[in-house]
């Protein structure tokens, strides 16, 4: 439903390019020097612990964040003379709600279409689609307060098409959703991006990147510290498998020395011990049946993000 | 600016009988209570019954009680826990756009409530004069000054109580000394020149004097709009100045 107006056929040309990307707040600096390019077409989701930097990277986007330091381009247009243009051609979907409350669904989507100037007839025949599209036409007029949470990210989801936009900016789409519901804004974002839609997607949910995302940069502390695209980025930088033993720390450092001669990288945390397999090793086999406490599980993209970003948590 | 107005305008139908009954309550009951009850033992004060001395004053505050109210409650409700403003501004809408267009709604407000209140006047057996047409860009303006007053603090605020300050110091001081309810003939010629830079003494001097046909006769008719001017353009710029602060970081 959504063809991207701009739709030259086959071409890759780069929606967001930006170079060396700095920010400072009072003394904190949040993004040191982050270099992004997202191709048209694709979805490129930027995953990273909070207060990683992938929020204010958006914020800087929408002109709500005046950057400190870097080159921006979207559209091939240089900011900050032309975030005006450029936005009438992106959609956001925000982390807060922040609907309208006291308007009801339809009403929501018409008073937004507003702001990007479509007129009034044009407006009313989008909202219907999209409310078709995104399950909440038999809500049309329900006010927003009396809507699900699921309901209200689709809602959000929707009023962020209401311009057609060429690239879609996705911060936390699925944020404190049911599996459910999840499941269903997935199903429409794969939608989407099947119809050339760009898009940038912050997210914390591995399994939400791994699937919707064609490329992944993981953030942490203002820098990009990984990029790749979600299906080789953990084979490459961290391996195919996982074995997780658990015993006493004087026993896992041994196994650890053990392992040393095997193509595996290992990471203690108290008793805990994680080793990441890329290739056969016989130690490795013999401990994981020797051992009483084993789990072994394909390498996943979280594996790849606690190991770079650490398994404790961050209070900032 | 016209955009976010009608966005404000649209969740107003809405809510239409308890926001001008909230809004209009007060000046009323003022009304009442000075000009039939007080009025009742205070004889003819520059020329006419009390109830007619203060019934334009009350209409110009009806209009500053309902801006102010609306740019701060009512804006701050919009920049904080609805997360409209941010809503707003994910879109090509601008800062300048929004807060022009909130000052704007606030206005539209404040000249609602002023008009109705004019518009009953006649009830109280006060009946203004066609010049009275005239009144409606100037409650317009005292609406800006006020809606911009009002989005001033909503851009410093960090939560609800803080518009008590506001409140307590700006529009109650205002609605009390702008001589709404005392003639400012009667203090001393310095602190008449005083309260004369005070944008609702100008505002509610050029009401009462349009309201009756009258000519005015505290100060020269230049010198009241130019402080009416001044206070519009300086409180509408610090406001966009303000809230762009408050919005990108």
């Amino acid at each position: 439903m959504h063809s991207s107006p701009s739709g030259k056929p086959g071409n890759t040309k780069t929606v967001i390019r930006i170079r060396d990307l700095k920010k400072t707040f009072g003394k904190r600096q949040v993004l040191k020097g982050i270099d992004i390019e997202l191709l048209h077409g694709t979805c490129l989701g930027l995953l990273g612990p909070n207060g990683a930097g992938k929020t204010t990277t958006i914020r800087i986007l929408l002109g709500l964040v005046i950057p400190t330091n870097g080159r921006i381009e979207v559209f091939g247009e240089p900011y900050p003379e032309s975030i005006r243009r450029v936005k009438y051609r992106i959609g956001v979907v925000p982390q807060m709600d922040n609907l309208d409350p006291d308007l009801t669904i339809f009403e929501n989507l018409l008073v937004y279409a507003n702001y990007f100037k479509i007129p009034i007839k044009v407006a009313r025949d989008r909202a219907e689609e999209l409310l078709d599209f995104f399950a909440l036409k038999n809500r049309r007029d329900e006010i927003i307060q009396n809507l699900s949470g699921g309901q209200r990210r689709r809602l959000l989801l929707a009023r962020a098409l209401i311009n057609r936009p060429e690239l879609l900016i996705l911060d936390e789409p699925t944020i404190g959703l049911d599996p459910q519901a999840r499941l269903l804004m997935w199903q429409r974002l794969e939608a989407l991006r099947k119809n050339g839609t760009t898009m940038l997607l912050t997210s914390h949910y591995m399994e939400e990147v791994s699937r919707l995302a064609t490329d992944v940069i993981i953030i942490d502390n203002g820098r990009a510290i990984a990029r790749g695209n979600p299906g080789n980025i953990v084979e490459k930088m961290l391996g195919v498998e996982v074995v997780e033993f658990s015993a006493d720390e004087k026993d896992l450092r041994e196994l650890a020395r053990l392992l040393r001669d095997c193509d595996v990288a290992t990471e203690l945390v108290d008793d805990r011990l994680y080793v990441y397999k890329k290739a056969g090793c016989r130690e490795l086999d013999e401990a994981a049946t020797s051992m009483p406490h084993v789990v072994k599980r394909p390498a996943t993209l979280e594996d790849l993000f606690l190991k770079l970003t650490g398994r404790k948590l961050r209070e900032r | 600016m016209f955009r976010v107005w009608y966005r404000n305008f649209k969740v107003w139908l809405k809510h239409l009988q308890a926001s001008l009954i909230g809004n209009l309550g007060q000046p009323f009951l003022f009304l009442l209570a000075f000009g039939f009850g007080l009025g009742k033992s205070v004889p003819e004060i520059e020329g006419m019954s009390y109830l007619q001395f203060i019934a334009p004053g009350l209409v110009a505050s009806a209009v500053m009680y309902s801006a102010a109210f609306e740019a701060t409650y009512g804006s701050y409700t919009r920049l904080s826990t609805q997360g409209t403003f941010e809503a707003i501004l994910i879109t090509p809408i601008t800062v300048v756009e929004l807060t022009l267009g909130e000052i704007l709604w606030g206005a539209t407000k404040g000249l609602v409530a002023g008009l109705i209140m004019l518009a009953t006047l006649p009830l109280f057996g006060v009946v203004p004069s066609y010049w009275s047409v005239l009144m409606i860009p100037l409650l317009f303006v005292e609406g800006i000054i006020f809606s911009a007053f009002g989005l001033i603090m909503t851009a410093v605020a960090t939560n609800y109580d803080f518009f008590n300050y506001f409140t307590s110091l700006v529009i109650t001081p205002l609605f009390l000394f702008s001589g709404i309810f005392f003639s400012l003939k009667a203090v001393t010629p310095a602190l008449r020149n005083g309260l004369m830079l005070l944008p609702l003494s100008n505002i509610v001097d050029l009401s009462r004097m349009l309201c009756y046909g009258r000519l005015h006769e505290i100060a020269p008719l230049e010198m009241e709009l130019l402080i009416i001017l001044v206070f519009t353009i300086v409180s509408g710029w610090t406001a966009v100045i303000l809230l762009k602060r408050r919005m990108i970081q």
